[in-house]
């Protein structure tokens, strides 16, 4: 049983006592206060699932905080290397699952690196980056609901959650289920759209342009929002950088570097030369380059760019196959690989090796959150508890996939 | 003059000779207390399905639908019998008495200080010459109640709460006294009931608001002090569920956090009607106006009712408006709660009485 806690600031005689020259005694309270060790999780409204922060504070003041991984460990790699290609798809979806359609995407270009002749059919790439981008889409508004919630303001949640819904149902549609996908596939795609589907992903985009504004609105420019987060929590592009920070926590500190222009992967290279869309930068609009209102900026800009992105695709898509000449049981061709892609939260990498068999060897994950946790340990001393929660709600972490 | 309305009303009834006079005196304080509690419950009640249903409706949703049938009305009922079925928990290593009497405070001195509170002109509790005073000194009396709840439940995040109330209490309790002598200058009175008389005129629109030049800054000062005095959202830091769970609540369940939550609506209603009284007629509007002149007197039922028709709907708007600013705005931060309490809404409030000191000098001399 541990004995219950007391917070009495230790009152004692102090060592300095003394014995004034006019003989009277000299007594001097030795009042100290000690630092408050406080566990901020696993289970707290701020840290977005199951991660724990050891928070050290000085009152109200944070002096030291440690993020503290492992509650949602699933052994997702490991698995990887006991099941057979396709069958680790929907272990994939469960890593960070507010990007599942990103996630399979980025397993699946993995894999068909290494299977040599295989051909993705175009409709089938278009597709997917259709969904990758709606999915960039659902999960920013995920990021700007609960960020919104971390500054204590709740309605522009369930405004997110309003638009979320219609993308999932629309992906409820082309494959039946709302969050873990599993659509994208090694090959192309499951499936062929529903009919009429590509026509409704065009209606989403006319309404969403209507509806960001009203986000940008209500809480970008909200005042008190932004005297909230500006200034708050400055990462600096060398920092970003030395952290291996990628996606939007890179942007925000000014770096120009994104995966879908700068390696390009699928069509992107193809939409990027057209000139189809924009990289959003942190520019220390309301504060310093790097800051929380930056970061959440850039995660708000870009989702009227994913937008941009789906039209390209619905210009350009045609009817067609949807899925190459794959197998029912895939067996990879010995070798290995490692294809990045940019996930709504940063790169996520996948390496995998194969020994020519219908396992693979190796199946490591690269997950942006955990990379992006680490900055957290830097970013904390000296702020206010209220800014700590800004600051981790800014990094816009899924313990899913720091921990897989 | 000494008011004893419910003693004169028992004394109307004609008690037997043998009655003793502590009887009396004790029935009338019963009689009192009842009925107080009674409708500020039911006002609270009201209010808690209201911001259910505001804030349903300002988040794209309808809120409760089902409980009782039209638009969940017994939804609150329905909460409230819940919480007092729930088990009685007190963490181990609370401070028992402490933890077990902290709701008792917050509740009492808001309910203490609705005794102030007159519901019409022949229909209060006590006719109090100070009655702004006593409402003002019990409602930061909850603050103690909100320290001791926060120091006796032995967690962490319910010290930070306590630390963050007893710190920005002084922050907004400044300017709240400040911007609320501008209308008591206006007025000339501390009294609510003489507020309202002195608030009556020519169509039941000589409000405060229009009296002075002041007044409607200094109710703008007044209304976000109050917002922070009722713990509202952009101020509710003490609670504040994202950065400290629940802050001051984390450890209460059941009946007990129900009496914080009663305690937060009724202090709502209360600072509404406050400034109801102070800046916005009273009991006075075109309604009571009409009324009056129809049937005479102040105390006639009729007008009786209206104002405290009137009273009430004012006082709810202001509920209505607290409701709005809370599902729209983000959380303050401590330190800006501070720097705006001490730097800006306090020296505000201070040019707020100089100017209307001064305009009531020049009024003078006409």
């Amino acid at each position: 049983m541990v004995e219950a806690q007391k917070y009495k600031p230790s009152m004692q005689l102090s060592d300095e006592s003394r014995v004034l020259p006019s003989g009277e005694r000299e007594f001097m309270l030795d009042v100290s206060t000690a630092d408050l060790e406080v566990n901020m999780g696993p289970q707290h409204p701020a840290t977005h699932g199951v991660m724990r922060v050891l928070l050290r504070t000085d009152g109200e003041l944070v002096t030291g905080a440690q993020p503290h991984l492992g509650y949602l460990h699933r052994c997702a790699e490991k698995i990887g290397e006991n099941v057979e290609w396709l069958q680790y798809l929907p272990y994939t979806d469960r890593y960070d699952y507010l990007s599942a359609m990103n996630n399979n995407l980025g397993y699946s270009l993995a894999v068909e690196g290494l299977m040599t002749g295989l051909e993705i059919p175009r409709r089938a790439t278009l597709i997917r980056t259709i969904c990758a981008e709606l999915n960039r889409v659902a999960s920013h508004l995920i990021a700007y609901g609960t960020y919104g919630l971390d500054i204590g303001a709740f309605t522009p949640f369930f405004y997110a959650f309003r638009e979320r819904e219609w993308i999932q149902a629309l992906f409820e549609k082309i494959c039946g289920a709302r969050l873990t996908y599993s659509y994208i596939r090694i090959g192309g795609v499951f499936n062929d759209t529903p009919p009429g589907w590509l026509q409704e992903v065009g209606h989403f985009c006319d309404v969403f342009e209507d509806k960001w504004r009203e986000y940008y609105d209500l809480l970008v420019e909200n005042h008190i929002f932004v005297k909230r987060t500006a200034d708050i929590g400055v990462i600096s592009a060398e920092m970003a950088l030395d952290f291996g920070l990628t996606g939007p926590m890179l942007r925000g500190s000014g770096v120009d570097f994104d995966l879908r222009r700068d390696m390009p992967y699928m069509a992107y290279g193809e939409i990027s030369d057209a000139g189809a869309f924009d990289i959003p930068l942190g520019r220390g609009e309301k504060g310093t380059l790097g800051d929380c209102w930056d970061r959440f900026y850039v995660r708000v800009a870009e989702m009227m760019e994913s937008i941009k992105i789906v039209r390209w695709c619905l210009d350009a898509i045609e009817p067609g196959p949807v899925l190459g000449d794959v197998p029912k049981v895939i067996k990879v061709p010995a070798g290995e690989g490692y294809v990045g892609i940019e996930n709504p939260r940063g790169e996520l990498g996948h390496y995998v090796a194969s020994s020519g068999g219908k396992v693979a060897l190796r199946c490591r994950v690269r997950g942006p959150s955990f990379t992006n946790l680490a900055v957290l340990e830097d970013l904390m001393p000296g702020t206010l508890l209220a800014d700590s929660v800004a600051i981790i709600g800014s990094t816009d972490i899924v313990v899913g996939e720091t921990d897989r | 003059m000494e008011q004893r309305p419910f003693l004169d009303f028992l004394e109307t009834l004609g008690p037997p000779a043998w009655v003793p006079e502590w009887a009396l005196w004790l029935t009338a304080a019963g009689l009192g207390v009842g009925l107080i509690t009674t409708i500020i419950s039911l006002i609270a009640l009201f209010s808690i399905w209201l911001e259910r249903k505001v804030s349903g409706h300002i988040q794209c949703r309808y809120g409760p639908m089902y409980a009782g049938g039209w638009h969940g009305w017994a939804q609150t009922i329905a909460d409230g019998v819940k919480l007092m079925m729930k088990e009685d928990m007190i963490p181990t290593g609370a401070d028992k008495p402490l933890f077990v009497i902290a709701p008792a405070i917050v509740l009492s001195s808001i309910f203490g200080a609705m005794v102030a509170l007159p519901l019409s002109y022949g229909f209060y509790f006590a006719q109090m010459d100070l009655g702004i005073f006593m409402i003002l000194a019990l409602g930061s009396t909850t603050t103690i109640g909100v320290v001791m709840a926060g120091w006796a439940s032995n967690s962490k995040w319910s010290l930070y709460g306590a630390m963050r109330e007893a710190a920005q209490v002084v922050a907004y309790e400044i300017p709240l006294g400040l911007a609320l002598l501008v209308p008591l200058m206006a007025l000339g009175t501390f009294s609510l009931l003489d507020a309202s008389h002195a608030q009556a005129g020519f169509f039941g629109m000589n409000w405060a608001i229009f009296q002075n030049p002041a007044v409607l800054p200094a109710f703008v000062i007044f209304w976000v002090a109050a917002l922070a005095e009722t713990k509202r959202a952009p101020f509710d830091l003490p609670e504040a569920e994202s950065e400290l769970v629940a802050g001051f609540l984390t450890e209460y369940s059941g009946i007990r956090w129900s009496f914080f939550f009663l305690e937060e609506y009724a202090a709502m209603f209360l600072m509404s009607v406050v400034a109801a009284v102070f800046f916005f007629g009273g009991f006075e509007s075109p309604l009571t106006w009409a009324a009056r002149e129809a049937f005479g007197s102040n105390t006639h039922i009729v007008v009786q009712l209206v104002c405290f028709g009137t009273i009430v709907i004012k006082g709810f708007i202001g509920v209505f408006l607290m409701m709005w600013l809370r599902w729209t705005l983000p959380r303050i931060r401590i330190d800006q709660v501070m720097t705006m309490g001490y730097k800006y809404l306090t020296p505000l409030a201070l040019a707020c009485v100089l100017v209307a000191a001064i305009w009531e000098a020049i009024l003078s001399l006409f």
